[in-house]
């Protein structure tokens, strides 16, 4: 008897506990997650939908005043697909995007989000189409054009050599997009860009653009290209003997991980980016090491702007007042106003936006020393 | 007398399913039964059923081998873009259905174009080198969107060749493909272009050309022996297919705000070859089908998470070895016998009649 008097009691207490927990019951956000995690891109893809469910995980886990119910979505990298693919998770009852992780694909999923009224985060979609005319719409990461700009600034401020060569990948958006805003800020601060040469996705030797880079006599070498291709001019400059500095943008994140690459030989690069992963700051710290632990790997730029933007998206929900249940259409505009005042401390740097769904941040050059990213200074 | 008679019901069949599915869909979405999901594909669905139908024309009817289809869409759809861009811009044409209905026939007509330029001299050969040129074909227009700009200002369009230095709106910004594209394709739009598709190809097969160019198919040295000019009417099949490649691209453009040169790579012309070849060569209807089902499967197996692709490709082959399978299309022609036997009693009837108890 007295056995089953303490069980009810013991019942009656947890009851009670379970009312007290529903009373201050915590507001569920829906956020649906759109990249590639298959196909040509599917590097990106993977690394957004990985560094964004560490930041969902980490804030449900802390149990604020919101739950993140995280989701990916495949969109492999096509403009139909995405769409497809924002539909479903519309169909999900998806309160918010992040995404999408790629650009061609995140302007046509922002037009159809535009119409419908959802808000739009972008991780790293950076061409400026992605938020020009759509006020729904916002990014974490830099846009193209900023890089150029950034990069220009940056070598004529510190003092780096000003005979520059551009290579850059003329069949890609977002190496012409930097290339553009380089050279048109270059002139205008008075560097001496004395070669640019192109090449395309296929291309595989690049004695070409090196030799005519070496042969202008350029003193520092301006890659606004994807590490993929960075890492085969690098060897190519070694076999000539071509020593200028090289200077990259975050598409050059990676350049260490490629298997097979000696990393000798991107000794002295220095690159523009908002995220290095081995800064000594407590978050960058926890953030790599949980993600070195769950996916095996050291996190790149993309992951790291998934990260900032889920819990910007947090943030943005909390000062706009979201609710339980409420639909997209509800909170698009209170996320917009939000959006404009908030400023998120993330593993990126400290952000802020504008109303044109441009992001603020201060763009940090790392250069590679000893096989790892170091914080340059001169 | 018989044969005429199963192509007429093969035809109604044909046109029957497709007026049907469209009734059906356009009341699923006055009474918002259907999911968003859905309701978004189903333009693209109209463009690649296009796409498949066009094809068929080529692989099925003609029996020449083309894996550059989708460079053609690429060329309508830039086209169209650009022609609608075009008419908003300098002529601030407001109307939608004109302008799409233009921007179409642009896309129709370039492509056409663009057939004729291939056709010429690779038509007159004997062998695959059509496969070869298409296929050459479609990657250059690839790599040629890659540079191309386009703006306009006041009423001229500017063109640029690796120079985006352009004045005005730009139209087709290089790499970066068309952006800021006025979404104006419609269901409706769509289903109008199914129906001129399958009343263009489905007519012209079975007309006096439609059946030189199978003959030519079938028994080539016999065809011109009777005097058919091969590559006449080699080219009437492969350009008919092109114009409505072009038209299909021009509607798809048009359905999304941006459009890059990279999603019409060879993967994608294979992927319309996938479409006829499930649906059977040379069989209108089964592209149609099978155009709609392989676009609407992948968004249907979302729910196998990553495994979608690897899902897609299984189900891809199982279909493929199923419905050669002489079991089961015993099995299935079982099942449809009945139906077939009703016809086929009415037919035997009627010619008693006419024939006087001649039938055979």
């Amino acid at each position: 008897m007295k056995k089953l008097l303490a069980m009810l009691m013991a019942a009656a207490l947890l009851l009670s506990c379970a009312t007290v927990l529903a009373d201050e019951e915590a507001i569920t956000l829906k956020i649906a997650h759109i990249g590639p995690l298959t196909g040509a891109a599917a590097v990106y893809g993977n690394a957004t939908s990985n560094g964004g469910k560490i930041a969902a995980d980490e804030i449900n886990a802390a149990g604020g005043k919101y739950r993140v119910e995280y989701t990916t979505y495949d969109d492999t990298h096509d403009a139909e697909t995405s769409v497809n693919a924002y539909s479903k998770a519309l169909d999900d009852g998806a309160q918010m995007i992040l995404g999408t992780t790629t650009t061609s694909p995140c302007i046509a999923v922002s037009a159809e989000a535009y119409e419908d009224r959802v808000f739009m985060l972008t991780p790293s979609a950076s061409s400026t189409a992605v938020t020009a005319d759509k006020d729904n719409m916002y990014q974490v990461c830099f846009t193209d054009p900023a890089q150029g700009t950034a990069s220009a600034e940056y070598i004529k401020q510190n003092g780096l050599p000003t005979k520059v060569a551009v290579i850059y990948n003329n069949a890609d958006a977002y190496s012409t997009g930097i290339y553009q805003t380089f050279v048109d800020k270059a002139k205008e601060l008075g560097l001496d860009v004395v070669s640019e040469t192109t090449f395309t996705d296929s291309t595989k030797d690049f004695t070409v653009q090196v030799n005519d880079a070496k042969n202008a006599g350029a003193e520092l070498v301006f890659l606004p290209i994807y590490y993929g291709p960075a890492s085969m001019i690098l060897q190519t400059a070694a076999q000539v003997e071509y020593k200028p500095v090289w200077f990259g943008v975050d598409g050059m994140d990676g350049i260490l991980t490629i298997e097979g690459f000696d990393t000798s030989l991107a000794e002295g690069v220095l690159l523009l980016t908002p995220f290095s992963a081995d800064a000594q700051d407590e978050k960058t710290k926890n953030f790599v090491a949980t993600y070195q632990a769950q996916y095996g790997e050291i996190p790149n730029q993309f992951a790291a702007d998934a990260y900032d933007g889920v819990y910007a998206l947090v943030a943005a929900a909390e000062k706009a007042g979201v609710q339980n249940g409420a639909t997209y259409a509800d909170i698009c505009d209170a996320m917009i106003a939000a959006m404009q005042e908030i400023t998120v401390e993330g593993v990126t740097g400290t952000m802020t936006w504008s109303a044109n769904g441009e992001v603020t941040k201060t763009p940090t050059a790392v250069i590679i020393q000893n096989g790892a990213y170091v914080g340059f200074n001169k | 007398m018989r044969a005429k008679r199963k192509k007429l019901i093969y035809n109604a069949v044909t046109f029957g399913l497709v007026i049907a599915a469209f009734l059906i869909c356009q009341y699923m979405i006055s009474t918002g039964q259907m999911t968003r999901s859905l309701r978004n594909q189903l333009i693209p669905i109209c463009c690649w059923i296009v796409m498949a139908v066009s094809l068929n024309l080529v692989v099925g009817i003609s029996g020449e081998l083309s894996l550059g289809h989708a460079g053609f869409m690429s060329v309508g759809a830039f086209t169209g873009i650009v022609v609608s861009g075009w008419l908003l811009n300098a002529f601030q044409m407001e109307d939608v259905t004109l302008r799409l209905v233009l921007a179409m026939a642009a896309g129709g007509l370039l492509a056409g174009v663009a057939g004729v330029l291939i056709g010429i001299p690779v038509l007159r050969l004997k062998g695959d080198y059509l496969a070869i040129v298409t296929l050459a074909f479609g990657e250059i227009i690839r790599n040629v969107m890659d540079c191309v700009y386009v703006s306009v200002e006041g009423q001229g369009l500017y063109f640029g060749f690796l120079n985006n230095k352009l004045p005005g709106t730009l139209l087709l910004n290089g790499p970066n493909g068309a952006v800021g594209v006025k979404k104006i394709a419609t269901f409706t739009a769509g289903f109008i272009l199914i129906i001129i598709a399958l009343v263009v190809i489905l007519n012209l097969i079975n007309s006096r050309s439609g059946r030189a160019i199978m003959a030519i198919r079938d028994a080539r040295i016999a065809a011109e022996s009777v005097g058919i000019n091969i590559t006449k009417y080699r080219m009437m099949a492969f350009v008919t297919s092109a114009i409505m490649a072009g038209m299909a691209g021009a509607l798809y453009g048009l359905n999304y705000s941006t459009l890059v040169a990279s999603k019409f790579k060879f993967d994608q012309s294979i992927n319309v070859l996938v479409f006829v070849v499930l649906g059977g060569i040379g069989n209108t209807l089964g592209a149609v089908i099978a155009a709609t089902a392989l676009t609407v499967l992948p968004e249907m197996l979302r729910d196998f998470g990553q495994y979608r692709m690897l899902v897609y490709a299984v189900l891809l082959i199982v279909i493929m070895l199923t419905t050669n399978n002489p079991t089961i299309r015993t099995f299935l022609d079982r099942l449809i016998a009945p139906v077939k036997r009703l016809f086929r009693k009415k037919n035997a009837a009627e010619l008693l009649k006419q024939t006087g108890g001649d039938a055979q």
